[in-house]
């Protein structure tokens, strides 16, 4: 009950945001959705005439449809840039199968003998399609239209990762961040979206076939206007923000630049993954990096200093269950064969050389221990298995299967990984569950995101690296029974970063300047 | 008028229609007779051009179908095939109207023609003209699709095997309602079929075919009576004595029957076959039928021994 009561006081809270998420969300459905159709019909008329070239058609249609959502969203970035421009033409490709399969279905379903009767009547073959065709194949039409729209509306929770927007803000938010009702508060209204666009096309496919005329006329006009629901997100603005999920939630994160800095710019949802690229080209100007990101490197991003501390250390340790502490003593000295081992510039490296160098983790892993003397080969024993996690970013990548070889070299237990866990939450909940045995946290990370200690413990111990260690330790210890071992040693802290020349050129060094400057430029454009 | 030259159809290599010419006269009925396969459908669609035909010329009253453009030759040219084709998604009285709304008539216009029509093929409209075609029996269904091929009045009418998805008593019933239909008698028609009993009721001219080729044309009488070769021969043998009494019309005995004067109704017309006249004898209890004329307003009578008689006659000089 109370939990019902939270998410809907959060709905309340957060209604306009929610509501122009649903909006977007509609919009980038609607679109991509026209744009298919506007496509998609015509191709499937145009084979269903010409059999020879429906195979082909069909599967380069087919083969796009089997390219992960995420994927295909990833092909579009270098392309379009991200916004929305690459969300609706990646949706657009993914509602193209069903469309173009259904019409060429359709209209090949005709009864030969009424066509022929058509023509032999003296309809042109325009007034063929459009007088007995089309109303004819409109029930198989439109079921491919349904299953377009119920994939679109799934998929398009995945354009917050390139900044389009959409109900996907709050699930990948709220995944990030541990926090169900963001996750619910998102989910539901995508869930009831497709279940209701679902329903009002079911009305109409099940619509009397004679009815099938003015439906030709009605469902363009009806999709238009639903489009017509999304404005695209953003304007061109002098400073914009592109926050991953994670960072927007969190206290050490957007919530803190309001709070401490009162820090307004407009702002857009993205992934991790882009957020990099997208501020090298331009498209964003403020970003949520981390400071040992390999990328920083390679696209001469600067840090902006914390000046007023609002992003605790970030000391990375291997968290691990104490039960397999217990079970395996040999491990936990293997693990600490790392600590004190990387430096945040040693870190910054190895991360350049996977993340823009593209070198397998596996390799980098490989030439660092080999580097520093610290590789024996595996002794393939059997004295058990150890199950690594990993979050979804080069950095883990190569800390796990550093922590792989160090197992295998100098234990009997064998290692599997599961990598690419999604985020803090889902590491954790993994973790918790006994899915995996241990994987690389942040010591911030654990604080504020897991823990989410008072104001007042907070302000006790946010500057000192010592003091969140120990406080995560002991709370670890005591609520999860889980254990932080020896720090790592670098830190890879949160930090807002800039293009070096643009940083340069407004004389912007820190976040204070960053905010100084926004308020400026504020005032100018009113 | 139907006039074709030397028309030929090849779909891959294949001559589906070789080369053949015929003629159809003016409100005169020509029937396309064969096997399946043998080129007759192909025929008929060369000639409102739902198929192009690869060489040859083909003029309907004097004019070169190949300079008209397709759609407005096809919508002077009534057109009923086996599955009737009606749209689904049409009522009986939206089918019967495609052709009218493609020729822009006012809608006044095209109801009371749909209305006459529909009276005609005894489908009351205030009955049969919001019912779609799947609330129809198979009969109806032909039926309607015949109205959608009169309603523009046109004065050529091509029918591909109209009554071949009907089961045998219906197709009788139509066959019959279509002989006695005014609509029909004027008009210039080329039908296709297999049925040879058909071909001799509705055929005043028969083409038969195979291979492509016309083997043998001619009245019903000529083909039953004068076969050209063993192909024709073999073609009608099966129900040799049924066709040869159908090929006969009472007219060819009018002269030599005995006048009745006992003042009844005609029974039989003399346009109608020895066959029709037998099987309503053989009905009766009085062994003679009366016989009436088109033109002449005297009756005659017939005996089964008269019918009997002619018939020798017949065989012997042929």
């Amino acid at each position: 009950m109370e939990q019902q009561q939270n998410l809907w006081q959060f709905v309340i809270q957060q209604s306009d945001k929610l509501w122009d998420q649903t909006l977007a969300h509609i919009g980038l459905t609607c679109i991509s959705l026209l744009i298919a159709v506007a496509v998609g019909l015509p191709l499937g008329i145009w084979i269903a005439r010409k059999k020879k070239a429906a195979w082909i058609v069909l599967g380069i249609a087919g083969v796009l449809q089997t390219i992960p959502s995420i994927a295909l969203l990833g092909f579009m970035i270098p392309l379009l840039g991200i916004g929305s421009l690459p969300a609706v033409a990646a949706l657009f490709l993914y509602a193209l199968l069903p469309i173009i399969r259904n019409t060429y279905t359709g209209i090949s379903g005709v009864d030969a003998a009424v066509t022929e009767s058509a023509r032999a009547m003296g309809m042109s073959s325009w007034q063929v399609l459009v007088h007995v065709e089309l109303p004819l194949a409109m029930p198989v039409l439109l079921a491919g239209i349904r299953t377009a729209t119920v994939i679109n509306v799934g998929v398009a929770t995945l354009a917050a990762y390139i900044a389009a927007g959409g109900l996907g803000e709050f699930i990948f938010g709220g995944i990030a961040l541990n926090n169900t009702n963001m996750i619910l508060a998102g989910a539901i209204p995508a869930a009831l979206l497709a279940i209701l666009l679902d329903f009002l096309l079911s009305l109409v496919q099940k619509a009397n076939l004679r009815k099938m005329r003015k439906i030709v006329v009605l469902l363009p006009v009806l999709l238009l206007l639903f489009s017509s629901f999304y404005i695209f997100p953003y304007a061109k603005q002098e400073i914009l923000g592109g926050f991953t999920p994670e960072f927007m939630g969190r206290e050490d994160g957007y919530l803190g630049l309001r709070s401490k800095y009162e820090l307004k710019i407009p702002t857009v949802v993205i992934s991790d993954a882009v957020m990099y690229k997208a501020a090298f080209e331009g498209k964003i100007d403020v970003i949520s990096g981390y400071s040992t990101d390999g990328r920083l490197k390679a696209y001469d991003l600067v840090t902006l200093n914390d000046d007023k501390t609002i992003f605790p250390p970030y000391q990375a340790a291997p968290l691990i269950r104490q039960e397999a502490l217990v079970q395996f003593p040999d491990l936990e000295p293997a693990l600490n064969l790392l600590s004190g081992k990387i430096s945040d510039s040693v870190m910054t490296d190895l991360n350049y050389r996977v993340d823009y160098l593209k070198q397998l983790p596996e390799k980098v892993a490989l030439d660092f221990l080999m580097e520093n003397g610290m590789y024996k080969p595996p002794r393939n024993g059997n004295a058990g298995t150890i199950r690594l996690g990993s979050k979804i970013f080069a950095e883990q990548y190569i800390l796990i299967n550093i922590y792989k070889m160090l197992i295998e070299g100098n234990t009997d237990l064998k290692v599997t990984t599961r990598t690419g866990l999604g985020g803090t939450k889902i590491c954790f909940d993994a973790l918790t569950n006994n899915e995996i045995d241990l994987y690389p946290e942040y010591t911030g990370t654990g604080l504020l995101v897991i823990l989410q200690p008072q104001k007042k413990v907070l302000a006790q111990i946010t500057g000192s690296r010592i003091g969140v260690y120990n406080y995560v330790q002991k709370e670890f210890q005591k609520q999860y029974k889980l254990s932080w071992l020896k720090p790592i040693g670098f830190n890879n802290a949160y930090a807002l970063m800039m293009r070096r020349g643009q940083a340069q050129q407004l004389g912007i060094r820190s976040i204070s300047d960053l905010k100084k400057y926004a308020d400026g430029a504020g005032i100018k454009q009113q | 008028m139907i006039l074709a030259e030397n028309i030929s159809k090849i779909f891959g290599g294949i001559r589906a229609v070789d080369n053949i010419s015929f003629e159809v006269k003016q409100g005169s009925t020509m029937v396309l007779l064969g096997t399946s396969g043998c080129g007759k459908t192909t025929t008929l669609k060369m000639l409102n051009r739902l198929i192009a035909a690869s060489s040859g010329n083909i003029q309907i009253d004097g004019k070169d179908i190949f300079r008209i453009k397709p759609e407005l030759l096809r919508r002077s040219i009534g057109y009923v095939s086996q599955n009737n084709g009606l749209f689904p998604h049409f009522t009986v009285a939206e089918n019967i109207a495609v052709v009218p709304k493609l020729l822009k008539w006012d809608k006044s216009k095209t109801l009371s023609r749909t209305n006459e029509l529909l009276h005609q093929l005894r489908l009351p409209p205030e009955q049969f003209a919001n019912k779609y075609p799947d609330e129809l029996s198979g009969g109806q269904k032909q039926r309607i699709s015949l109205a959608r091929a009169l309603i523009s009045n046109p004065d050529v009418l091509l029918m591909d095997e109209p009554f071949g998805a009907l089961d045998p008593i219906t197709r009788a019933g139509i066959r019959k309602e279509f002989l006695e239909l005014p609509e029909l008698k004027r008009k210039t028609i080329v039908l296709v079929t297999h049925d040879v009993q058909e071909a001799f009721e509705l055929g005043d001219h028969i083409c038969l075919m195979d291979k492509g080729k016309i083997i043998q044309s001619g009245t019903p009488q000529e083909l039953i009576f004068k076969p050209a070769g063993a192909f024709t021969k073999n073609f009608f043998s099966h129900q040799k004595l049924q066709l040869e009494l159908s090929a006969l019309k009472l007219d060819t005995i009018w002269e030599k029957l005995p006048v009745d004067e006992s003042g009844a109704k005609a029974e039989i017309d003399s346009k109608d076959s020895f066959w029709q006249a037998m099987e309503i004898l053989s009905d009766k209890t009085i062994p003679q039928i009366l016989v009436g004329h088109e033109s002449m307003p005297i009756l005659k009578t017939a005996s089964l021994s008269d019918l009997q008689n002619a018939y020798r006659l017949i065989k012997q000089t042929t």
